[in-house]
C-alpha cells in the first residue's frame, strides 16, 4: 500500500504506466467477456476498481490464461515493443469472426531514457479509464446480438524483431470481412496512449 | 420457411436505418388518412388525453424500432469519439486498396525506392509500419463456455411471454388497463420524467413543449402551459406535496413553479446550464437534476432560491427522489452511479454523498424509497444492466438484486400489499409487480406497444399510470384495496383521531 501511495505522489514512471495499461486490459477483457455473453454470467464475480463495480471471471483456467497474457503485456509495454491488442470474437461453429475489439497503443519511447517521472495524477488516469470501461459496457445497446456460441482470441501486435517467448505463437490478424466500426474514447498516462474501437460484422442474412 | 421470416424480422428490428415493414402507421399518417387531405385540420385532430379508440386485441404487431437503440443516439450528449463511425467514401483509400489487391500480379523484384514507397504507404494505412509488426497469441487457449450454454443476451432478446405461474394469485389484478389516454407528441427520451400525479388527484403530463393536467375525478383536461420557443421542451414535472404547485423543468435549463388554481407561473428559477431532467420536493426545498450531472437545491420561499449544489455525477441526473422522512436524497445518473445525500451539509460546508453505489452497469433512472421500511431504497438499471436492486442506505449493503431482463425505467412501492411495480422497455414493454422481500413476480401487465418511459401512482395508491413511447398513458388498477381490508384501515385511522380528540378535552 505504501508503495502505491508513493507512486501516487511521485507521478508516472515507465514501469508504473506499463502496470496501469496492463491492468486496464485485464479488466477491459473481462468486461467484454461478460457484456457480450461469451461466458455464463454466473461465472463472474464483482470487484471494485476505478470507482466502478466490474465483473471478472472466476474460472481458474481462464483466469490463469488472462494473467499470463497480462503479465507478458506488462513487460512488453515497459519495453515499448507492443503496438496493439485485439480481442477477436468468433463463432465456434464456423470460426467466422463476428466482433473485433482493437486497442492501439502509442508508446512514447523517450520515456525510456528519462529518469524523472511524468506529471499526471492517478486519479486523472483512473477517470479516463473509467469512461472507456463504461463505454464498453454501454456498447451492448447497439452491438448486434451474438446468436451463436462464441469463443474469444487475444492477439498482440509486437515489434517484428521481438523474441517470441515460449508458449506464444504467430497468428493472422483475424479481420472481419464486411464490418462496421465504432471508435470509443481513449486514455493516456502521458507515456502510453490507448485508443479503443470495436468492429462488428455488418448485418447480412439470406 | 417461417424461421427465416422470424430471423429476418429480428434482424430488421435490430437494424436502425431501414424503414420498419409492419409498423403501425405513424400518428401523422393516421391523421392524414382521417382528414383525407394534406395536413389535419385543427378541429379533426386528436386532442391529448382523450380516451383513445383502441381495441385491446390489436397488440400483436411488432413494435417500433427498439427504444434502446433510438434514445441513446438521439438524446445523450455527443461524447467525443463516442458516436457511431459512419465511413465516408471520399476518405477511403481506394487506390491504396486496389494496389494491395493487385500487387501479387506485379513482378517480384522491387527497386529500393519502390520499397520505401510501399513502406510509407503501409504506415499510412495501418497507423504504424505493419512490416515491422508481428501478431502473437498465447497458445493453450482456455476452455470455451460449457455445452448447452446459451448466450444470456439471446434469452433477453427472444423472450416470449412467460407461461402463467402455477401458483394462484392471492388477489385478482385486472390484466387490461382501466383507461387508455392519448399522449400525442410525448418525447421518447429515456432520461426525462414526464408524468406526476398530485395529492389532489391531478395527473400532470408533459407532451413535448406543453404540460396538460388531467383531473382524474372529473375527467377534465387543462392545458397548463406551453413553452414560448418551439424548439424548447419540458423535461420534467413534479407536484409539491400539497398539490397546489407544480414544478416544471425545461430543456433550456429553467425550473419553473406554477400555481394550479390561478394557472399562473409564480417563479422562473434559472441556475442550471443544461436541461433539467429530474425534480424532487422536500417540503419547501425543490431539488433539480441536470444534464451536467449537478443537483441544485432551491428554497422556493426566498428570492435567492439556489441554496446548494451537489456535484456527484459526471453525466445526466435522471433519477432523483427525497426519502419520505426528508432525511436523504437519492440520485441516479447516466454515469451508472447512485448517490445518497444527507439533508444537511457536512462540516466543510459542502454536501457529500454518504453512499455511492456503483453496481449498476447501466443508467439509473428508477429510484424509489420503501414507504414501510425506513432507509430501504429500490433502484433499477438501463439497457446494459437490467437489474433491480434493493439497498439499505445506512449500512450501504445491497439487500437483494434481481435480473429483470429488460431496461428498467421506473419503480413504485405499494404499501397496500407490500409489493413494488417496475416499468420496462424492449422487448415486452411491460409492467412487472414484485412481492417484497421475496422478490417473487406477482404478475406482468402488458399492453404498451413501445417502451414504458415513466410510472406514477394515484393519491389513493390503487392505480398506477404508465406513459410509454407508443404515445399512450395507461391506467392500471393493480393495487386496489380489498373493500373489507379498506374498511378496517379506515376504522383504525378514525380510532386514532378520536383518541386525539379525547386527549384535547
Amino acid at each position: 500500500e505504501a508503495d502505491k501511495l508513493g507512486r501516487d505522489q511521485q507521478g508516472i514512471t515507465l514501469r508504473g504506466s506499463a502496470e496501469i495499461v496492463a491492468e486496464f486490459f485485464f479488466y477491459g477483457i473481462n468486461s467484454i467477456l461478460y457484456q457480450r455473453g461469451i461466458y455464463p454470467p454466473e461465472t463472474f464475480t464483482r470487484v471494485q476498481k476505478y470507482g466502478l463495480t466490474l465483473l471478472i471471471n472466476t474460472d481458474p483456467q481462464l483466469k490463469n490464461y488472462l494473467n499470463n497474457v497480462v503479465e507478458q503485456m506488462k513487460e512488453w509495454l515497459y519495453k515499448c515493443s507492443v503496438q496493439r491488442l485485439v480481442v477477436a470474437i468468433s463463432s465456434i461453429e464456423n470460426n467466422e469472426v463476428l466482433e473485433r475489439w482493437q486497442f492501439d497503443i502509442e508508446c512514447d519511447r523517450t520515456a525510456k531514457d528519462e529518469s524523472a517521472p511524468r506529471e499526471k495524477t492517478q486519479k486523472a488516469i483512473q477517470d479516463e479509464i473509467r469512461s472507456v470501461i463504461r463505454q464498453i459496457t454501454a456498447t451492448v445497446t447497439f452491438l448486434p446480438l451474438l446468436e451463436a456460441a462464441c469463443a474469444f482470441d487475444l492477439l498482440i501486435y509486437t515489434d517484428k524483431d521481438l523474441a517470441v517467448p515460449e508458449k506464444w505463437e504467430e497468428s493472422g490478424p483475424q479481420f472481419i470481412a464486411n464490418s462496421e466500426e465504432v471508435c470509443l474514447r481513449s486514455f493516456t498516462t502521458t507515456i502510453h496512449k490507448v485508443n479503443s474501437k470495436v468492429a462488428y460484422k455488418k448485418d447480412s442474412f439470406p | 420457411m417461417a424461421q427465416f421470416v422470424f430471423e429476418a424480422d429480428l434482424h430488421g428490428l435490430l437494424k436502425l436505418d431501414t424503414p420498419i415493414p409492419n409498423a403501425p402507421p405513424a400518428r401523422w399518417q393516421r391523421k392524414a388518412k382521417e382528414s383525407g387531405g394534406p395536413g389535419p385540420s385543427p378541429a379533426a385532430g386528436v386532442s391529448p388525453m382523450r380516451p383513445a379508440n383502441r381495441s385491446h386485441s390489436s397488440s400483436k404487431t411488432p413494435s417500433r424500432t427498439p427504444g434502446k437503440s433510438g434514445s441513446k443516439i438521439q438524446s445523450t450528449p455527443t461524447k467525443v469519439g463516442g458516436d457511431r463511425y459512419i465511413p465516408n467514401r471520399s476518405t477511403m483509400q481506394m487506390e491504396m486498396a486496389n494496389f494491395l489487391l493487385t500487387k501479387e500480379n506485379d513482378p517480384a523484384e522491387e527497386s529500393p525506392t519502390k520499397k520505401e514507397q510501399q513502406k510509407a504507404w503501409a504506415v499510412n494505412l495501418n497507423g504504424f509500419d505493419i512490416e515491422e509488426a508481428k501478431i502473437l497469441r498465447l497458445s493453450g487457449k482456455p476452455q470455451n463456455a460449457p455445452e448447452g450454454y446459451q448466450n444470456n443476451l439471446k434469452v433477453l432478446y427472444s423472450q416470449k411471454t412467460t407461461p402463467g405461474s402455477s401458483r394462484k394469485n392471492s388477489r385478482y389484478i385486472p390484466s387490461i388497463p382501466d383507461r387508455i389516454l392519448d399522449a400525442p407528441e410525448i418525447r421518447n427520451d429515456y432520461y426525462l420524467n414526464l408524468i406526476d400525479w398530485s395529492s389532489q388527484n391531478f395527473l400532470a403530463v408533459a407532451l413535448d413543449s406543453s404540460v396538460y393536467l388531467w383531473n382524474h375525478s372529473t375527467g377534465e383536461i387543462i392545458q397548463l402551459l406551453q413553452m414560448e420557443h418551439p424548439d424548447d421542451y419540458v423535461s420534467s414535472v413534479s407536484w409539491i406535496k400539497e398539490g397546489n404547485y407544480l414544478a416544471v423543468g425545461t430543456s433550456n435549463a429553467e425550473v419553473q413553479l406554477w400555481d394550479i388554481q390561478q394557472q399562473k407561473r409564480l417563479r422562473n428559477m434559472t441556475s442550471h446550464s443544461s436541461r433539467v431532467g429530474s425534480l424532487s420536493w422536500n417540503s419547501y426545498i425543490l431539488s433539480s437534476g441536470a444534464r451536467t450531472g449537478h443537483i441544485h437545491h432551491h428554497d422556493v420561499r426566498v428570492a435567492e432560491h439556489h441554496v446548494a449544489t451537489l456535484a456527484g455525477h459526471t453525466q445526466e441526473v435522471c433519477g432523483l427522489k427525497w426519502s419520505l422522512d426528508g432525511r436523504y436524497l437519492a440520485s441516479g445518473g447516466n454515469d451508472n452511479l447512485v448517490n445518497i445525500w444527507p439533508c444537511t451539509q457536512g462540516d466543510s460546508g459542502d454536501f457529500a454523498p454518504i453512499q455511492t453505489f456503483t453496481q449498476h452497469q447501466g443508467a439509473v433512472k428508477a429510484v424509489a424509497w420503501c414507504p414501510w421500511q425506513s432507509n430501504v431504497l429500490a433502484t433499477g438499471g438501463g439497457t446494459s444492466d437490467r437489474h433491480i436492486r434493493i439497498w439499505n442506505v445506512c449500512s450501504g449493503t445491497c439487500l437483494s438484486a434481481v435480473d429483470a431482463r429488460s431496461q428498467v425505467c421506473s419503480i413504485l412501492w405499494s404499501s397496500n400489499y407490500r409489493e413494488f411495480i417496475s416499468g420496462h422497455g424492449f422487448a415486452q414493454n411491460q409492467l412487472v409487480i414484485w412481492k417484497y422481500p421475496t422478490m417473487a413476480k406477482v404478475t406482468e401487465l402488458r399492453g404498451h406497444t413501445a417502451r414504458v418511459l415513466n410510472l406514477t401512482m394515484s393519491p389513493d395508491g390503487a392505480t398506477v399510470a404508465s406513459a410509454a413511447a407508443d404515445e399512450t398513458l395507461r391506467l392500471w388498477r393493480c393495487f386496489e384495496m380489498d373493500p373489507i381490508k379498506k374498511k378496517e384501515k379506515e376504522k383504525a385511522n378514525s380510532a386514532k383521531s378520536s383518541i386525539i380528540h379525547q386527549g384535547i378535552r
